[in-house]
């Protein structure tokens, strides 16, 4: 019976070190299960005021301009001189 | 595949909820014996729009010829399907699932679908998202599905 009572409070010990180092990998996996949203679901994320942009034309002239300011960052096209006008 | 395509086309008894208040059932399986022309559509789909009319000419062209065009609304508000019908009218069979329970039967992929069911109840074209340039192939689809036989 002696060894039982020494064994306990390691045994313990380890499993609240696995559930330290793996409880946030199972709480994570939650998110995994997320249903995406269905086609015909998307009725909100249709509406025009939940786009990322406010005026499509606006946010596409401002991003000609940057490009042609800020072209050697790369990964938007190609860049042209400096008037922003091409 | 096929097979697949079978069971679908038995499932189609299940029948579209209406989200009005006597609700209003259509069973698929109640065509059997006609083409039918099941599109689903919601109102905040540009596509959508832009079907309608090529819809309301298939059902005045071929509707005596038996084809049904049965457009099922997906919205879940039913008033926003009430103002898309009073701009864009509506001469073919309108029903209305707001909690999406066909198309997932169907395994819809886009808005609008349309599917096309022959006449002996299977699925023989799933037609995903709707252009101008669209409307030749599904008429072509359709009118070869009429001239088969019962």
């Amino acid at each position: 019976m002696k060894p039982s009572v020494a064994v306990r409070p390691r045994l313990l010990r380890t499993l609240f070190l696995g559930l330290l180092m793996f409880g946030p990998a199972f709480a994570l996996s939650g998110c995994v299960t997320l249903e995406p949203v269905k086609p015909w679901q998307k009725g909100n994320l249709a509406r025009s005021d939940m786009a990322f942009d406010a005026d499509a034309l606006e946010s596409k002239m401002a991003e000609h301009v940057y490009v042609s300011k800020e072209s050697h960052y790369g990964g938007n096209g190609v860049g042209g001189g400096g008037c922003g006008c091409n | 595949m096929k097979i697949r395509h079978i069971l679908r086309s038995v499932l189609v008894g299940l029948l579209l909820l209406s989200s009005a208040a006597h609700a209003q059932l259509v069973s698929v399986t109640s065509l059997k014996g006609q083409v039918v022309y099941l599109d689903f559509w919601a109102s905040w789909c540009t596509p959508c729009k832009v079907s309608f009319p090529f819809m309301n000419e298939l059902h005045e062209q071929l509707g005596n010829k038996g084809l049904v065009v049965l457009a099922v609304n997906l919205d879940e508000q039913r008033a926003a399907a009430d103002r898309f019908l009073a701009q864009t009218p509506a001469k073919f069979r309108i029903a209305y699932d707001p909690k999406g329970v066909t198309p997932e039967h169907y395994t819809v992929k886009a808005m609008p679908t349309a599917v096309l069911i022959d006449r002996k109840g299977q699925v023989r074209h799933v037609h995903a998202g709707f252009r101008e340039a669209d409307k030749k192939d599904l008429r072509a689809q359709v009118e070869a599905l009429l001239k088969e036989a019962p």
